[in-house]
């Protein structure tokens, strides 16, 4: 499979009042095309400045791309000037977010909203657009599509909504699909309705997906590959099995220990990670999760880890101890 | 088994209507959300009852009834013999000494003008337990059981994490030695690795103090695990009522199995192994709800009967409590 997108070295940081704010702490990826990407992270680990970063979404000022490269299909996305960059989000790239009621726009109908983006980046006219729009809308499973095209977003539920935005996400056949914790908002019956859905065009159109979310459990069932995230920077990827059953990295150990399971045993304990989640107005000297680390030592204060090999294959991870720490793990 | 033991809450036949008025001037009465339609059910001193749902089908409303927070439409509430309908106002905030709340966002109900001690030292004013020193050392030992430094007893909510009020919150349900302490999604708006910290603080609690848990909340795995019996609502109705495991291993409930098959689980392999039952539609509105069994709407295998008879919550093993007509079919 060829490589769809690949992210070398991207730093995002944010200029405010209190500080700069290091969100992003180089990053570097590559993802292939249909594949199907989790990014997992607790809230402030950088998950979503790092999507929108590459869709050059991040507001300036505050927020600056400090440094990296984006390459999607032979460019890098963060030297084009922004009319070229249009032309590429909704179309190539499109992204949905978590919370489909503040994004979607409350004073237009849904129609017009998935419209707008079939005429901007297709060239429809407007009754060829409003046929697609509705098929569109069929096709992510709303009954009497074409009629509830000039509903407004408050008049569909939470999940049509995210349906609504699915669709929209979709009208352009984009290659990547960012979906920025598409199910948060939403209650586990729905949530699977989504997940299903999504899996189901996938396979259909072929697209590859970036699902940002920080829930360990719907990535486990979707994805093929996995970044787990910390203060801005991968601390360990790998293919979805590695990761859950040779887990190497003390916080992502520490994180599926957080989970209670549907089926875990009477009288299970959870293993919680001490401390608290990083302070991102702080740049960290050393790993930034040795405060939290049980397994932690001297070194891991003074040096950050870098990137290295598992042994399995595509499968790295950012700290000193990791071996000892995996073997005492499996 | 549910002879032996003590019944610290009887719930009967709870209900709790919010009107739906029209007109600014004249306003009328034209309808009401059902929040809470009719529930059945005991809390046995000790135990951590779980109660699940989605969104809007009233177990909020159902803790928030049973604390007489919310006045029933209908139905008793009896804590300890007491029928809390029967009290009146002072009563009722005296018994509530027995009963507190921790709530759902440790941001909104926490006041960003007080500093931790006032926080924690309302409750002791108010209901005239202690006062200065003793006061002062009342705050020191909530801190330390909760795990805050009692040094920051002079910081302001804002000082903190979203963890960390929590655990203030949790301090304030427990600074007057409750026996009922009804959380209300008390981790959902925390980070993964924060809600396993306080659910353990939770439960650590429970063993020290002796406490009695009412577990609200969506996240069926947390539920279950720190649940004795789980309760699952739908629509302002109970559907099923039974142990931890019981419920894992046996649903009765179409809804209960299909809300079971919806939780993700973190483990690659499992998760290709399951049979996913995926419900079709979204929620009825509490406003209208359907004719028959609320279910009805969505149920892979409704049938006529469901569409005109509401099912009643009956025992079919011992303390194995389903609301559905055809549950015999799945024992």
């Amino acid at each position: 499979m060829s490589v769809l997108l690949e992210i070398r070295d991207l730093k995002t940081r944010f200029y405010t009042e209190d500080g700069v704010v290091h969100a992003v702490n180089g990053i570097s990826y590559t993802m292939n095309e249909e594949e199907t990407l989790g990014v997992v992270g607790e809230s402030g680990c950088g998950k979503s400045v790092h999507a929108l970063s590459i869709m050059r979404l991040i507001p300036d000022p505050p927020g600056k791309i400090e440094n990296g490269e984006v390459w999607f299909s032979g460019r890098d996305l963060l030297t084009l000037d922004e009319h070229t960059m249009r032309s590429i989000r909704g179309a190539d790239i499109a992204m949905i977010f978590q919370d489909p009621m503040t994004s979607l726009n409350p004073v237009y109908t849904v129609g017009f909203q998935i419209m707008e983006a079939l005429k901007l980046h297709q060239g429809m006219d407007d009754n060829q657009a409003q046929e697609r729009a509705g098929e569109l809308l069929a096709m992510v499973g709303i009954p009497e599509a074409q009629q509830r095209l000039d509903d407004y977003p408050h008049q569909f539920s939470g999940g049509m909504r995210q349906r609504a935005m699915i669709a929209m996400g979709l009208s352009c056949n984009p290659r990547l699909l960012i979906a920025d914790e598409p199910t948060t908002a939403l209650d586990v019956t729905i949530q699977a309705q989504i997940v299903e859905l999504v899996r189901r065009l996938q396979e259909k159109f072929g697209m590859a997906v970036m699902w940002i979310t920080h829930d360990l459990g719907v990535v486990a069932e979707l994805a093929d590959t996995i970044n787990v995230m910390y203060a801005g920077m991968i601390i360990e990827r790998g293919k979805v099995r590695d990761i859950y059953k040779r887990t190497a990295h003390p916080y992502t150990i520490g994180l599926l220990g957080s989970l209670p399971r549907l089926d875990e045993e009477p009288g299970t304990k959870l293993m919680a990670i001490p401390g608290l989640p990083p302070d991102l107005l702080k740049k960290p000297v050393g790993c930034p999760f040795a405060p939290r680390c049980i397994y932690r030592v001297q070194q891991c204060l003074e040096e950050l880890p870098v990137l290295e090999n598992t042994g399995d294959k595509d499968h790295i991870v950012a700290c000193w101890q990791w071996e000892e720490i995996a073997e005492r793990n499996r | 088994m549910a002879g032996e033991k003590e019944i610290l809450v009887q719930v009967k036949n709870l209900k709790k209507y919010f009107p739906i008025q029209r007109g600014m001037v004249f306003p009328r009465h034209i309808g009401d959300i059902k929040a809470v339609d009719g529930v059945t059910f005991n809390i046995f001193k000790g135990e951590t009852l779980g109660l699940v749902g989605e969104t809007g089908c009233g177990k909020t409303t159902v803790g928030r009834t049973i604390l007489h927070l919310y006045l029933p439409t209908d139905g008793d509430v009896f804590f300890k013999d007491t029928n809390l309908c029967d009290l009146g106002e002072a009563e009722l905030r005296h018994r509530r000494r027995d009963m507190q709340m921790i709530f759902q966002d440790p941001y909104a109900s926490l006041s960003p003008r007080m500093t931790v001690g006032s926080i924690l030292s309302t409750p002791l004013e108010v209901h005239r337990i202690a006062r200065g020193k003793e006061k002062t050392e009342r705050v020191e030992e909530l801190l330390n059981l909760v795990g805050l430094n009692p040094q920051f007893v002079n910081r302001y909510p804002h000082e903190f994490s979203g963890g960390q009020r929590q655990r203030i919150g949790i301090a304030r349900a427990l600074a007057l030695n409750p026996d009922l302490v009804i959380c209300d999604e008390p981790i959902s708006s925390l980070d993964v690795s924060i809600q396993a910290q306080v659910v353990n603080l939770l439960e650590e609690l429970q063993d020290k103090l002796g406490l009695t848990y009412l577990f609200i909340a969506h996240d069926l795995s947390m539920v279950r695990h720190i649940s004795d019996r789980m309760a699952v609502m739908y629509l302002g109705k109970i559907m099923e009522l039974t142990g931890r495991d019981e419920i894992y291993l046996n649903p009765l409930h179409p809804y209960t199995q299909a809300l079971m098959s919806a939780v993700p689980v973190p483990d690659p392999d499992a998760s290709k192994m399951r049979k996913r039952v995926i419900l079709e539609g979204d929620i009825p509105s509490p406003a209208n709800p359907p004719k028959g069994c609320n279910f009805s709407t969505r149920c892979p295998v409704a049938r006529e009967r469901c569409q005109q008879e509401t099912p009643e919550l009956r025992e079919l093993k011992p303390g194995h409590y389903v609301a559905c007509h055809f549950a015999e079919d799945y024992l």
